[in-house]
């Protein structure tokens, strides 16, 4: 077993019985945490000196209907530290009743559109997000095209054959 | 050196009565012809494109457009980037259904007679994207003159495509 990395030692020391899972592979950390533990731990790794993850680089969501996975869905947040040139992946869980995880915003303002774009495709809310609202489909659209239950063949044109219907 | 006006009018006699395969007509100083061929003729050499760009295919648009594939040759070199202005409609790239509406706005504010083409398998049947997004066809939307094919097209399908549309103007009827 090799060393575990520095960001994963700190994030198990500070949020021990918080966090799911953890694993590591070819070079990428992945933790899993508990979803009312994720503005902590953003704030640990974004603070904390030797961590310093200054940088949001994505954010998205997965559907895991056909997987059978519960909870159903996961938030999953790509972090990387421009200063330390590290990495690490955080997941959150999500139920498929209602899904909401806490908005990140105040930490990221770059998480902003990530979570609208993730609210649009998968209709997962964000507690605190100051504007959720559809970005990439237009308001009159039903549903979340992303999830695996939306039918395939589903259009909702807004005019030309089929719209209003 | 200015040329006189007098072998302008010339040249353009030459190039009239070439195309209508009448070499009498050339250099001859006059032409006979019908009102509504000279203006379908006038037509199709002065088209003002509208390029309504939203994807990949604007690139190829562009290779057309620039020196080495020249679309000015055909009479096609000036895009406008007012609806108002614009004769011919060049739809090129996908079309979503949240664009179709502005699509169909642009489309509503050119003066008659216009024309539309479609640039591209997107524009002509949604392509690959069979999706929740895409519009499957911009002619479910609005009325299409010219159908160009190709993911994208290159340059000279372009081309060709035009030309079918001058011949398309100047075999219809001429509104005036």
């Amino acid at each position: 077993m090799p060393e575990p990395s520095v960001t994963l030692r700190k994030i198990r020391e500070q949020f021990g019985e918080s966090i799911i899972e953890t694993h590591s592979r070819l070079g990428e950390d992945t933790v899993i945490i508990q979803p009312q533990v994720l503005v902590p731990v953003s704030t640990f790794l974004k603070g904390d000196p030797d961590l310093d993850y200054n940088f949001l680089m994505d954010l998205t969501a997965v559907d895991y209907l056909d997987l059978k996975k519960k909870p159903r869905f996961e938030v999953v947040y790509h972090f990387f530290s421009l200063a330390k040139k590290h990495r690490v992946r955080i997941k959150v869980p999500a139920e498929a009743k209602n899904p909401e995880v806490d908005s990140i915003v105040s930490l990221w303002a770059g998480a902003d559109w990530y979570e609208r774009e993730v609210w649009d495709m998968f209709g997962i809310k964000f507690r605190g997000h100051p504007n959720l609202k559809r970005i990439l489909m237009y308001e009159e659209f039903q549903g979340h095209p992303l999830r695996k239950d939306y039918p395939i063949q589903k259009r909702q044109p807004l005019i030309g054959p089929g719209a209003g219907s | 050196m200015a040329e006189s006006l007098e072998n302008r009018e010339r040249a353009c006699y030459d190039a009239l009565g070439k195309e209508k395969g009448n070499p009498r007509m050339m250099s001859q100083g006059f032409l006979t012809s019908k009102l509504e061929k000279a203006i379908g003729w006038a037509r199709k050499y002065s088209l003002f494109q509208y390029p309504f760009v939203t994807a990949c295919c604007g690139m190829e648009y562009m290779a057309t457009a620039a020196s080495h594939y020249d679309i000015d040759r055909f009479g096609a070199g000036f895009p406008r980037f007012s609806p108002r202005q614009a004769d011919v409609l060049f739809v090129v790239g996908t079309i979503s259904h949240k664009m179709a509406p502005v699509l169909k706005m642009v489309y509503e504010q050119m003066c008659d007679p216009k024309w539309v083409v479609a640039f591209g398998v997107c524009t002509c049947t949604g392509g690959f994207y069979d999706n929740y997004a895409t519009v499957q066809g911009i002619d479910t939307i609005i009325p299409v003159d010219i159908y160009i094919p190709g993911c994208p097209p290159r340059p000279e399908t372009v081309l060709d495509g035009l030309m079918k549309l001058q011949d398309k103007i100047q075999h219809s009827r001429q509104e005036f």
